[in-house]
């Protein structure tokens, strides 16, 4: 028999959600303690006696017996999570309570509640990020910022002080209390799709990672969806956003890293069934008077999608959807992709027009698809030289070695003129 | 052919979920192998961390062993193989290598 490649730390992060609903959030520590000594027993003993039918029930049963020998232990010297009250006290209240916290159901929201805390107003947003990644769905240090394309000694600060943060929160975060409920969700929404654009647009290399990465931010996605207060419009809209995205991970980054602009890809290779399932959600994300930048962006996305030819895209709406997105969310990053929109529909000429007008574009003077925009569009324009000037910068702010390539290859399109 | 015990000693304790697994993936692998090659006797077992340890003529019981956790033993398993140098050249595929640990190749007297 062989296990599923990524069995422990998914499970990690749903055993020590629940541990620490036990525990109190003080106690993340002792939860991560507990996980860990679960993990140690399945190494030492599934090699002697086979992996057991159910691994992922076998862990979370070893983490519950573990669990009870620690609140049996500790009872006199900490304290466990407030609301438990003194259920933990005697023997006869403490098996049916745990038996009640281990319930399929209990799990679930569980997690829901870790991922809520993760979001903890104190924290900044890529700390969030980080804690949810760590904590939820296993990552170790070593392997966040391997995805970070950081240091770890960078991440490892970013984690321990995030961790402090949330073991001095008393409680965790409350998800049958529908108004905070609402409150923090766009707090949520956010630290998934920064999340997902860690594992689309980020600085691994690794086509591996980054699907993980997309992969965990649809995961917990789709909790919050079978949340009946995590179902609204707008996470209906993020999750057709990630679904039509990742639908064209494939065809975007190959199998040996390299990118594909949009309108050299294959279309042949995007994911029909993530753009069917991200339509259903586009659609189930058009009630509410609630319009997010994520229904702009999944709209964006869907008109793509709905493209079986590049030539077939209908720019001139997404022209319209980036005005939206620009009055929403005043951003260069999206004057920038508007302006590309605009020379896709109306020439070359009129995108570096657009691009000069955008307002701030002194903020983009790092951000090397800039110089890539205009690179390409000089290209189209016939002037080689100017072209690879612009690739050239961009090929010298490269973030990682797929981009590197990639601007690599848009340079040696410019090559007759280099040559002479 | 001889029959060997391989006393286990250490353990890993620290590691991401995704490490902890690859390191069960080897230990099963080369379980796996010396089956496969007809050395595994006895699967042995593995046993907890601490129990207890009873000492001398007045029976005085601690808890234990508590030794640190790389001389602990982990768990034994039961080889067979031609010779003793045979023995240890299996050892030397044991994953408990890869973290510290150590294998004690002992012949078991007939």
């Amino acid at each position: 028999m062989e296990l599923d490649d990524h069995l422990f730390r998914r499970e990690a992060g749903r055993i020590v959600s629940v541990l620490t609903r036990i525990f109190g959030a003080h106690n993340l520590a002792l939860a991560e303690d507990v996980v860990q000594d679960a993990f140690c027993r399945a190494v030492e003993t599934w090699p002697v006696r086979g992996i057991p039918e159910n691994p992922a029930a076998w862990l979370m049963a070893t983490a519950k017996n573990r669990a009870l020998d620690v609140l049996r232990r500790e009872r006199t010297a900490r304290t466990f999570a407030p609301e438990l009250g003194r259920l933990v006290d005697s023997e006869s209240t403490l098996r049916p309570m745990m038996d009640e916290l281990f319930s399929t159901d209990a799990i679930k929201d569980d997690e829901l509640r870790m991922m809520f805390s993760c979001c903890h107003p104190r924290l900044p947003e890529e700390a969030q990020v980080a804690l949810m990644l760590h904590i939820l769905c296993g990552f170790g240090v070593n392997e966040i910022a391997h995805a970070f394309v950081s240091s770890d000694a960078a991440i490892k600060k970013r984690i321990t002080r995030s961790k402090k943060v949330f073991e001095k929160s008393t409680t965790l975060f409350d998800v049958s209390d529908n108004h905070e409920f609402l409150t923090r969700l766009p707090a949520v929404h956010r630290a998934l799709y920064l999340l997902f654009n860690e594992g689309y647009h980020g600085a691994s290399a690794e086509r591996a990672i980054r699907t993980e990465l997309c992969h965990e931010a649809m995961r917990l996605s789709a909790l919050l969806l079978d949340h009946p207060h995590g179902a609204t419009p707008a996470t209906y809209a993020l999750s057709a956003l990630m679904c039509l995205d990742a639908a064209r991970v494939p065809a975007r980054l190959d199998a040996a890293g390299q990118l594909h602009s949009i309108w050299e890809q294959e279309r042949s290779q995007w994911d029909r069934q993530l753009i069917d399932e991200g339509l259903r959600f586009l659609g189930l994300s058009a009630t509410g008077a609630d319009l997010t930048e994520y229904h702009i962006e999944a709209a964006i996305a869907a008109v793509h999608a709905r493209a079986t030819r590049t030539e077939d895209t209908d720019w001139r709406s997404i022209v319209t959807f980036y005005d939206r997105l620009q009055a929403m969310r005043p951003s260069p990053i999206v004057a920038l992709n508007r302006a590309i929109a605009v020379a896709q529909d109306q020439g070359p000429d009129r995108g570096i027009e657009e691009i000069h007008a955008i307002t701030d574009s002194d903020r983009l003077v790092r951000y090397p698809f800039y110089a890539a925009a205009l690179g390409e569009f000089e290209l189209r324009r016939g002037r080689r030289d100017a072209a690879a000037q612009h690739f050239r910068s961009a090929l010298s702010l490269a973030r990682n070695p797929s981009e590197g390539q990639f601007f690599n290859q848009r340079l040696l399109a410019c090559a007759p003129d280099i040559r002479g | 052919m001889s029959e060997f015990t391989y006393l286990f000693r250490g353990r890993l304790t620290s590691g991401s979920p995704d490490e902890m697994q690859r390191h069960f993936e080897t230990w099963a692998a080369w379980f796996k192998e010396l089956d496969a090659r007809g050395h595994l006797k006895e699967r042995g077992h593995p046993l907890a961390k601490a129990g207890r340890v009873v000492t001398g003529k007045q029976k005085i019981v601690h808890d234990g062993p508590f030794a640190e956790a790389k001389d602990v033993i982990g768990g034994y398993i039961v080889v067979e193989a031609a010779d003793l140098a045979q023995a240890v050249e299996l050892s030397k595929g044991c994953p408990i290598l890869d973290v510290g640990g150590s294998v004690e190749v002992r012949p078991i007297e007939m």
